[in-house]
Protein backbone atom coordinates (compact mmCIF):
# COMPACT_ATOMS: atom_id res chain seq x y z
CA UNK A 1 0.00 0.00 0.00
CA UNK A 2 2.51 2.29 0.65
CA UNK A 3 4.67 1.82 -2.33
CA UNK A 4 1.30 2.26 -4.43
CA UNK A 5 0.92 5.89 -2.25
CA UNK A 6 3.80 7.29 -3.85
CA UNK A 7 2.49 7.16 -7.15
CA UNK A 8 -0.69 8.60 -6.27
CA UNK A 9 0.45 12.32 -7.54
CA UNK A 10 2.06 11.15 -10.73
CA UNK A 11 -0.94 9.09 -11.69
CA UNK A 12 -3.41 11.69 -10.75
CA UNK A 13 -1.01 13.91 -13.14
CA UNK A 14 -1.09 11.40 -15.81
CA UNK A 15 -5.40 10.86 -15.36
CA UNK A 16 -5.46 14.47 -16.16
CA UNK A 17 -3.20 14.67 -19.04
CA UNK A 18 -5.42 11.62 -20.34
CA UNK A 19 -8.49 13.63 -19.84
CA UNK A 20 -7.55 16.62 -21.32
CA UNK A 21 -6.30 14.22 -24.64
CA UNK A 22 -9.71 13.40 -24.37
CA UNK A 23 -12.00 16.77 -23.96
CA UNK A 24 -9.44 18.10 -26.22
CA UNK A 25 -8.22 20.55 -23.53
CA UNK A 26 -5.06 22.21 -25.57
CA UNK A 27 -3.94 23.67 -21.83
CA UNK A 28 -3.15 19.76 -20.95
CA UNK A 29 -2.16 18.13 -24.05
CA UNK A 30 0.45 20.67 -24.41
CA UNK A 31 1.64 19.86 -20.58
CA UNK A 32 1.21 16.10 -21.66
CA UNK A 33 3.52 16.75 -24.86
CA UNK A 34 6.34 18.44 -22.40
CA UNK A 35 5.83 15.60 -20.18
CA UNK A 36 6.54 12.81 -23.19
CA UNK A 37 9.39 14.97 -24.49
CA UNK A 38 11.24 14.84 -20.56
CA UNK A 39 9.75 11.09 -19.75
CA UNK A 40 11.30 10.08 -23.35
CA UNK A 41 14.81 11.64 -21.80
CA UNK A 42 14.75 10.14 -18.30
CA UNK A 43 13.49 6.58 -19.43
CA UNK A 44 15.91 6.34 -22.18
CA UNK A 45 18.80 7.33 -20.31
CA UNK A 46 18.55 6.87 -16.42
CA UNK A 47 17.99 2.65 -16.47
CA UNK A 48 21.14 2.29 -18.19
CA UNK A 49 23.01 5.09 -15.89
CA UNK A 50 21.65 2.65 -13.05
CA UNK A 51 22.72 -0.15 -14.96
CA UNK A 52 26.71 0.71 -15.18
CA UNK A 53 25.78 2.48 -11.24
CA UNK A 54 25.27 -1.52 -10.25
CA UNK A 55 27.93 -2.89 -12.41
CA UNK A 56 30.67 -0.23 -10.97
CA UNK A 57 29.28 -1.02 -7.51
CA UNK A 58 30.09 -5.21 -7.78
CA UNK A 59 33.16 -5.07 -9.81
CA UNK A 60 34.92 -2.12 -9.00
CA UNK A 61 36.93 -2.39 -5.78
CA UNK A 62 37.12 0.67 -3.21
CA UNK A 63 40.84 0.71 -2.93
CA UNK A 64 41.62 1.58 -6.74
CA UNK A 65 38.73 4.60 -6.59
CA UNK A 66 39.76 5.87 -3.10
CA UNK A 67 43.42 5.97 -4.12
CA UNK A 68 42.61 7.82 -7.75
CA UNK A 69 40.38 10.42 -6.53
CA UNK A 70 40.06 9.89 -2.75
CA UNK A 71 41.53 12.42 -0.16
CA UNK A 72 44.86 11.82 -0.98
CA UNK A 73 44.72 11.98 -4.55
CA UNK A 74 45.63 15.82 -5.48
CA UNK A 75 45.24 17.91 -8.70
CA UNK A 76 45.72 14.67 -11.02
CA UNK A 77 42.09 13.31 -9.05
CA UNK A 78 40.34 16.06 -9.72
CA UNK A 79 41.68 16.15 -13.37
CA UNK A 80 40.35 12.63 -13.45
CA UNK A 81 36.88 13.11 -12.25
CA UNK A 82 36.64 16.50 -14.59
CA UNK A 83 37.33 13.99 -17.26
CA UNK A 84 34.96 11.05 -16.02
CA UNK A 85 32.18 13.77 -16.01
CA UNK A 86 32.91 15.60 -19.23
CA UNK A 87 32.28 12.23 -21.02
CA UNK A 88 28.83 11.52 -19.90
CA UNK A 89 25.58 13.21 -21.03
CA UNK A 90 22.31 13.67 -19.93
CA UNK A 91 20.88 16.03 -17.54
CA UNK A 92 21.97 16.77 -13.73
CA UNK A 93 19.88 14.29 -11.68
CA UNK A 94 21.93 11.25 -13.80
CA UNK A 95 24.85 12.22 -12.34
CA UNK A 96 23.58 11.74 -8.36
CA UNK A 97 23.67 7.92 -8.55
CA UNK A 98 27.00 8.16 -9.90
CA UNK A 99 27.91 10.39 -7.07
CA UNK A 100 26.45 8.36 -4.89
CA UNK A 101 28.54 4.95 -5.89
CA UNK A 102 32.12 7.62 -6.12
CA UNK A 103 31.20 8.54 -2.72
CA UNK A 104 30.58 4.43 -1.27
CA UNK A 105 33.55 3.67 -3.03
CA UNK A 106 35.52 6.31 -1.37
CA UNK A 107 35.92 9.35 -3.69
CA UNK A 108 36.61 12.76 -1.86
CA UNK A 109 33.82 15.10 -0.86
CA UNK A 110 35.93 17.78 -2.89
CA UNK A 111 35.84 15.38 -6.02
CA UNK A 112 32.30 14.38 -5.64
CA UNK A 113 31.26 18.24 -5.80
CA UNK A 114 33.61 19.21 -8.79
CA UNK A 115 32.15 15.92 -10.32
CA UNK A 116 28.60 17.44 -10.21
CA UNK A 117 29.93 20.77 -11.45
CA UNK A 118 31.72 19.32 -14.28
CA UNK A 119 28.58 17.17 -14.74
CA UNK A 120 26.17 19.76 -15.41
CA UNK A 121 27.87 22.35 -17.32
CA UNK A 122 30.76 21.04 -19.58
CA UNK A 123 29.79 17.47 -21.25
CA UNK A 124 31.61 17.28 -24.09
CA UNK A 125 28.96 15.60 -25.97
CA UNK A 126 26.78 18.67 -25.38
CA UNK A 127 29.36 21.10 -25.88
CA UNK A 128 29.38 21.14 -29.56
CA UNK A 129 25.40 21.29 -29.67
CA UNK A 130 26.20 24.44 -27.68
CA UNK A 131 28.83 25.81 -30.40
CA UNK A 132 26.19 25.32 -32.76
CA UNK A 133 23.92 27.33 -31.42
CA UNK A 134 25.38 30.22 -29.53
CA UNK A 135 29.11 30.40 -31.22
CA UNK A 136 32.47 29.08 -30.65
CA UNK A 137 33.48 32.17 -28.72
CA UNK A 138 30.99 32.18 -26.67
CA UNK A 139 30.89 28.22 -25.48
CA UNK A 140 34.88 28.38 -25.58
CA UNK A 141 34.74 31.20 -22.71
CA UNK A 142 32.14 30.08 -20.55
CA UNK A 143 33.72 26.72 -20.55
CA UNK A 144 36.69 28.28 -19.51
CA UNK A 145 35.46 30.34 -16.67
CA UNK A 146 33.16 27.56 -15.29
CA UNK A 147 35.97 25.19 -15.17
CA UNK A 148 37.74 27.38 -12.32
CA UNK A 149 34.46 28.22 -10.48
CA UNK A 150 33.31 24.91 -10.00
CA UNK A 151 36.27 23.02 -8.75
CA UNK A 152 36.40 26.22 -6.18
CA UNK A 153 32.98 24.93 -5.82
CA UNK A 154 34.10 21.85 -4.75
CA UNK A 155 36.78 23.00 -2.08
CA UNK A 156 34.35 24.71 -0.84
CA UNK A 157 31.60 22.32 0.16
CA UNK A 158 34.76 20.11 1.65
CA UNK A 159 35.57 22.97 3.64
CA UNK A 160 32.54 23.52 5.33
CA UNK A 161 31.40 19.69 4.87
CA UNK A 162 34.68 17.90 6.31
CA UNK A 163 33.65 17.59 9.76
CA UNK A 164 29.95 17.64 9.26
CA UNK A 165 29.27 13.86 9.27
CA UNK A 166 28.87 14.13 5.71
CA UNK A 167 27.48 11.08 3.29
CA UNK A 168 25.44 10.32 -0.03
CA UNK A 169 22.92 8.23 1.02
CA UNK A 170 21.19 5.16 -1.10
CA UNK A 171 18.12 6.75 -2.15
CA UNK B 1 22.74 8.64 -25.85
CA UNK B 2 24.40 6.40 -28.46
CA UNK B 3 27.39 6.31 -26.30
CA UNK B 4 25.88 5.30 -23.41
CA UNK B 5 23.72 2.59 -24.76
CA UNK B 6 26.90 1.42 -26.30
CA UNK B 7 28.42 1.31 -23.80
CA UNK B 8 25.91 -0.32 -21.30
CA UNK B 9 25.87 -2.96 -23.21
CA UNK B 10 30.02 -3.26 -23.56
CA UNK B 11 30.07 -3.40 -20.03
CA UNK B 12 27.30 -5.74 -19.56
CA UNK B 13 28.76 -8.48 -22.23
CA UNK B 14 32.17 -8.05 -20.22
CA UNK B 15 31.01 -8.32 -16.75
CA UNK B 16 28.45 -11.45 -18.10
CA UNK B 17 31.52 -13.13 -19.29
CA UNK B 18 33.72 -12.40 -16.56
CA UNK B 19 30.38 -13.76 -14.07
CA UNK B 20 27.09 -14.42 -14.27
CA UNK B 21 26.29 -14.08 -10.77
CA UNK B 22 28.06 -10.63 -10.54
CA UNK B 23 26.28 -9.28 -13.44
CA UNK B 24 23.02 -10.11 -11.77
CA UNK B 25 23.89 -8.65 -8.70
CA UNK B 26 24.75 -5.20 -10.08
CA UNK B 27 21.78 -5.00 -12.60
CA UNK B 28 19.09 -6.06 -9.39
CA UNK B 29 21.01 -3.08 -7.30
CA UNK B 30 20.65 -0.95 -10.11
CA UNK B 31 17.13 -1.48 -10.96
CA UNK B 32 15.99 -1.32 -7.60
CA UNK B 33 17.68 1.80 -6.64
CA UNK B 34 16.17 3.36 -10.16
CA UNK B 35 12.44 2.39 -9.39
CA UNK B 36 12.61 3.69 -5.69
CA UNK B 37 13.91 6.66 -7.13
CA UNK B 38 11.11 6.89 -9.52
CA UNK B 39 7.73 8.20 -8.37
CA UNK B 40 9.73 11.39 -7.41
CA UNK B 41 10.93 11.63 -10.31
CA UNK B 42 7.55 11.64 -12.47
CA UNK B 43 6.55 13.80 -10.18
CA UNK B 44 9.77 16.16 -10.75
CA UNK B 45 8.96 15.96 -14.47
CA UNK B 46 5.42 16.72 -14.28
CA UNK B 47 6.10 19.95 -12.45
CA UNK B 48 8.40 20.73 -15.04
CA UNK B 49 6.39 20.37 -18.03
CA UNK B 50 3.33 22.58 -16.02
CA UNK B 51 6.17 25.24 -15.41
CA UNK B 52 7.78 25.08 -18.89
CA UNK B 53 3.74 25.44 -20.38
CA UNK B 54 3.44 28.31 -17.83
CA UNK B 55 6.70 30.35 -19.06
CA UNK B 56 6.66 30.46 -23.00
CA UNK B 57 9.97 32.08 -25.31
CA UNK B 58 7.99 35.33 -25.54
CA UNK B 59 7.33 35.88 -21.91
CA UNK B 60 11.62 34.91 -21.70
CA UNK B 61 12.29 37.42 -24.18
CA UNK B 62 10.75 40.37 -22.66
CA UNK B 63 11.79 40.24 -19.59
CA UNK B 64 15.35 39.30 -20.61
CA UNK B 65 15.92 41.10 -23.97
CA UNK B 66 17.53 44.65 -24.75
CA UNK B 67 17.69 47.14 -21.62
CA UNK B 68 16.36 45.05 -19.26
CA UNK B 69 19.69 45.61 -16.88
CA UNK B 70 19.28 44.31 -13.80
CA UNK B 71 16.04 42.71 -14.09
CA UNK B 72 17.16 40.73 -16.88
CA UNK B 73 20.18 39.27 -14.78
CA UNK B 74 17.25 38.67 -12.09
CA UNK B 75 15.17 37.01 -14.23
CA UNK B 76 17.48 34.62 -15.95
CA UNK B 77 18.80 33.92 -12.78
CA UNK B 78 15.46 32.88 -10.90
CA UNK B 79 14.19 31.27 -14.10
CA UNK B 80 17.19 29.01 -14.66
CA UNK B 81 17.23 28.09 -10.87
CA UNK B 82 13.90 26.62 -11.34
CA UNK B 83 14.02 24.87 -13.58
CA UNK B 84 16.22 22.21 -14.97
CA UNK B 85 15.74 21.87 -18.71
CA UNK B 86 18.22 19.26 -20.54
CA UNK B 87 20.93 20.83 -23.04
CA UNK B 88 18.87 19.75 -26.33
CA UNK B 89 16.03 22.06 -25.31
CA UNK B 90 18.24 25.14 -23.43
CA UNK B 91 20.28 25.66 -26.75
CA UNK B 92 17.92 26.04 -29.14
CA UNK B 93 16.29 28.31 -26.62
CA UNK B 94 19.06 30.57 -26.04
CA UNK B 95 19.81 30.72 -29.80
CA UNK B 96 16.12 32.40 -29.80
CA UNK B 97 16.76 34.63 -26.94
CA UNK B 98 20.05 36.16 -28.47
CA UNK B 99 18.42 36.95 -31.82
CA UNK B 100 15.82 38.53 -30.12
CA UNK B 101 18.39 41.23 -28.69
CA UNK B 102 19.32 39.23 -24.98
CA UNK B 103 22.90 40.35 -23.69
CA UNK B 104 25.94 37.24 -23.90
CA UNK B 105 26.42 37.90 -19.92
CA UNK B 106 22.71 37.61 -18.80
CA UNK B 107 22.47 33.96 -21.35
CA UNK B 108 25.58 32.89 -19.57
CA UNK B 109 23.59 33.19 -16.27
CA UNK B 110 20.74 31.23 -17.99
CA UNK B 111 22.38 28.71 -19.52
CA UNK B 112 24.61 28.02 -16.00
CA UNK B 113 21.61 28.38 -13.90
CA UNK B 114 19.78 25.98 -16.00
CA UNK B 115 21.86 23.16 -15.64
CA UNK B 116 23.53 23.55 -12.45
CA UNK B 117 20.93 24.55 -9.94
CA UNK B 118 17.37 22.85 -10.35
CA UNK B 119 15.27 24.21 -7.29
CA UNK B 120 12.57 21.40 -8.87
CA UNK B 121 14.89 18.16 -8.86
CA UNK B 122 15.57 19.20 -4.56
CA UNK B 123 13.71 16.78 -4.41
CA UNK B 124 15.37 13.96 -6.05
CA UNK B 125 18.63 15.38 -4.88
CA UNK B 126 17.90 15.45 -1.09
CA UNK B 127 17.55 11.68 -1.30
CA UNK B 128 21.22 11.59 -1.81
CA UNK B 129 22.56 14.19 -0.48
CA UNK B 130 19.68 15.42 2.34
CA UNK B 131 17.86 18.54 1.93
CA UNK B 132 20.66 20.64 3.90
CA UNK B 133 23.43 19.84 1.50
CA UNK B 134 21.16 20.14 -1.38
CA UNK B 135 20.01 23.39 -0.50
CA UNK B 136 23.26 24.60 -0.13
CA UNK B 137 24.46 23.49 -3.37
CA UNK B 138 22.02 24.46 -5.05
CA UNK B 139 22.61 28.17 -3.36
CA UNK B 140 26.47 27.96 -4.33
CA UNK B 141 26.16 27.48 -7.85
CA UNK B 142 23.41 29.89 -8.14
CA UNK B 143 25.76 32.36 -6.71
CA UNK B 144 28.37 30.82 -9.31
CA UNK B 145 26.53 31.78 -11.54
CA UNK B 146 26.20 35.14 -11.43
CA UNK B 147 30.15 35.57 -11.72
CA UNK B 148 30.27 33.34 -14.21
CA UNK B 149 27.68 35.66 -16.14
CA UNK B 150 29.62 38.67 -14.82
CA UNK B 151 33.08 37.61 -16.26
CA UNK B 152 31.11 36.62 -19.22
CA UNK B 153 29.97 40.21 -19.49
CA UNK B 154 33.19 41.59 -19.56
CA UNK B 155 34.73 39.75 -23.00
CA UNK B 156 31.72 39.84 -24.65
Amino acid sequence: MKKFQKYIFPLAFLILIGLSYLFDLVVGKQIGLNFWMFFKEMILFLPLMFILVGLFDVWVPREKIEKHIGGESGWKGTGLVILLATLQAGPLYGAFPFAYILWKKGCSIKNIFIYLGAFSTIKIPMITFEIGFLGLKFSLLRTLITLPVFVLIGYLMEWYLKDKDFEVKQP
Amino acid sequence: MKLLSILTALCLIASLIASRQKTWMGIKKGVSMFIKLLPVLLLMLAIISIVLFLIPNETLVHYMGKGSGLKGWITSAFLGSVALIPGFIAYPLCGILIDNGVAYSVIAVFITTLMMTGFLTLPVEAKFFGWKVSVIRNLVSLAAALVIGLIMGFFL
